[in-house]
């Protein structure tokens, strides 16, 4: 940093954590300073962030998609919370998934999750 | 447009230069000009960063402020105003650094202020449930339970208390012995300390001490008059006659471990510039530690709002002292400034005001343990005793409802990453409860810490180095 001096231990520390943040911005092309605040964290590939070839490829169908819309699968349950979309798989249904080696593949072969009668 | 606002931070100045204590990380940071007058410009009234720009126009150039809002953001002096900070508690059991064993309840002098035996002590150790003294069978359960409890850590700190230490010596001295072979057996080292009134120090205990590598703190109030206001045998003769000869053959001796003094501060001892000079210059001591007597409020020796003033400003005098020493790398003996700037150096923000409890326990002659030697023996304040261990889920009762996060009052203090509330104990005498802050020094600590700054930030420009000695962490100073 140019105008502040980090002092004491923690100083420092905040600074080292900081530049690895500032880093992690898109500066290519930026001149002076990050010019955007930290970002909130958002899962990798989560459908919050706009990321083209995600959703939809750039004819605006599924084909060419990056990543294969069937990975939102696996995605939207074990690097995203959200509970509404997949099936609770630390306590209900650890096995959701157990047929399902690869989503591209044998995504069929999920089946439906019925509430424990117990 | 980017909007700016100052989050919570407290400004000080020194050797010419602005510096920021941010809260409540505690990280202290020096600005130079121009992020200095960036933050001149908030403070009034611009509210979003080109007004910053068009404040400072003529004076730097707009890059270079937009440059220094980066910088002040990416620390968080400026940005939103912050959310509540969570309260975020230890998962798994802390280790134990300190264990402070009272190898005895009793003393042979007779302090009056004595927050063990005085008016406001809070465990019965004339007529109690505790014996007087340890037995050897408790402090070596003592030294299994540390071990145990120090868990991955690969030193543990003893430390002796009473009651009158020496007056238990035989234990003392067995339990040293068997903790060093124990902790040779598990693969550990062990650190010992004491702290007495000096009065039955005898050649051999001196030379025990020395050999032993103990480090020694004397609790002792100052030149005779002093010492003898309060500091008196059951006949309420003074004690400084006897001892300070063996304070002088103490020190003489025992070069092992530098030796400090513990001063209790009353409303009728308050001349630290003469307690230091006599204590350091003329009886020898390395270091010299004032602490304000803990008392319910009322009481004729307390210290009350006046007196409090007058002491910061008597702290203030001799805390110059340090600074120049420290700049001129020469040692001074003030040890309250010292750890102070050492919990500045390393910027912990605190959520507990100490390690009681969580790092540090304390255990009765009876071989329970409670928060920590001060409430050693009291059934209110016990977690557990030396044989069963303590429980992890009362020591998670504990820090939960002591969290910085619960003392309303705390909540918008500048000094609260350095304070947390201060002592349990304190508050436990003040206000009867060990979950309140002690309200009653906020204006005094404020004070002092921001004095502390002001000496940490002239030493960090005039002579850096000197503060590579706090950059290690050391085991909590017991009083």
């Amino acid at each position: 940093m140019k105008h502040l001096k980090a002092i004491n231990v923690k100083a420092a520390r905040m600074e080292g954590v900081t530049r690895e943040q500032v880093t992690r911005d898109v500066d290519a092309l930026q001149q002076g300073p990050p010019q955007q605040p930290d970002p909130p964290h958002i899962p990798n590939g989560c459908s919050l962030v706009f990321a083209p070839g995600w959703e939809a490829d750039r004819n605006g169908g599924t084909a060419g998609l990056c990543q294969p819309v069937e990975r939102d699968l696996f995605d939207c349950h074990m690097g995203c919370f959200w509970p509404a979309q997949v099936p609770d798989q630390l306590n209900h249904a650890p096995d959701w998934t157990a047929k399902c080696a690869a989503a591209q593949k044998d995504w069929r072969k999920i089946d439906l999750i019925f509430p424990d009668k117990k | 447009m980017t909007t700016v606002s100052l989050r919570e931070a407290h400004t000080f100045h020194a050797a010419g230069q602005e510096f920021l204590y941010l809260v409540p990380s505690a990280g202290v940071f020096a600005l130079d000009e121009c992020s200095s007058a960036v933050l001149d410009a908030v403070r009034a009234g611009a509210e979003d960063e080109d007004a910053v720009v068009a404040a400072l126009t003529g004076r730097f150039d707009a890059r270079e402020v937009t440059g220094a809002v980066a910088e002040l953001r990416r620390v968080r002096a400026l940005g939103d105003p912050a959310g509540p900070v969570p309260k975020i508690l230890p998962l798994k059991p802390v280790p134990l650094q300190t264990l402070v064993v009272n190898v005895t309840n009793q003393c042979n002098l007779a302090c009056t202020y004595c927050y063990e035996y005085g008016e406001d002590k809070i465990v019965d150790t004339e007529n109690g449930k505790q014996p007087k003294f340890m037995s050897e069978e408790t402090a070596r359960a003592s030294v299994d339970f540390m071990l145990r409890e120090a868990r991955g850590n690969p030193t543990a700190h003893m430390t002796f208390f009473g009651g009158e230490t020496l007056m238990n010596f035989p234990v003392l001295k067995a339990t040293i012995d068997y903790a060093r072979r124990r902790a040779e057996e598990v693969g550990k080292l062990v650190d010992f300390s004491l702290t007495t009134n000096a009065t039955l120090l005898r050649p051999e205990i001196i030379e025990y001490l020395a050999e032993q590598r103990v480090g020694v703190t004397i609790s002792i109030d100052g030149p005779e008059e002093m010492q003898d206001k309060f500091r008196v045998f059951k006949n309420g003769m003074g004690s400084y006659d006897v001892a300070a000869p063996k304070i002088k053959a103490l020190l003489a001796r025992h070069r092992s471990r530098p030796i400090g003094a513990r001063v209790t501060l009353t409303k009728q001892t308050l001349d630290i510039a003469r307690i230091y000079r006599h204590l350091h210059d003329d009886m020898g001591f390395w270091e010299v530690g004032f602490a304000p007597v803990t008392t319910a409020p009322g009481r004729d020796y307390a210290i009350d709002d006046t007196g409090f003033d007058d002491l910061l400003s008597q702290f203030r005098a001799l805390a110059d002292g340090y600074k120049q020493a420290a700049i001129e790398n020469r040692h001074h003996g003030f040890s309250n400034v010292r750890e102070t700037l050492q919990e500045i150096h390393q910027g912990h923000a605190k959520a507990y005001p100490c390690g009681a409890g969580l790092g540090l326990m304390g255990v009765s002659t009876d071989g329970d343990v409670a928060l920590c030697h001060r409430f050693a023996g009291s059934d209110e304040h016990k977690m557990g005793d030396v044989h069963g261990g303590v429980s992890w889920q009362t020591q998670q009762a504990f820090l939960e409802s002591h969290h910085i996060n619960e003392k309303t009052d705390c909540k918008t203090c500048w000094a609260r990453p350095i304070c947390a509330g201060g002592c349990y104990h304190e508050a436990n005498t003040r206000y009867g409860s060990t979950t309140q802050p002690n309200l009653h020094y906020c204006e005094w600590i404020r004070g002092w810490t921001h004095t502390c700054l002001e000496i940490y930030g002239e030493i960090a420009v005039k002579n850096p180095d000197f503060l590579r000695q706090f950059e290690d962490d050391v085991a909590e100073r017991v009083s």
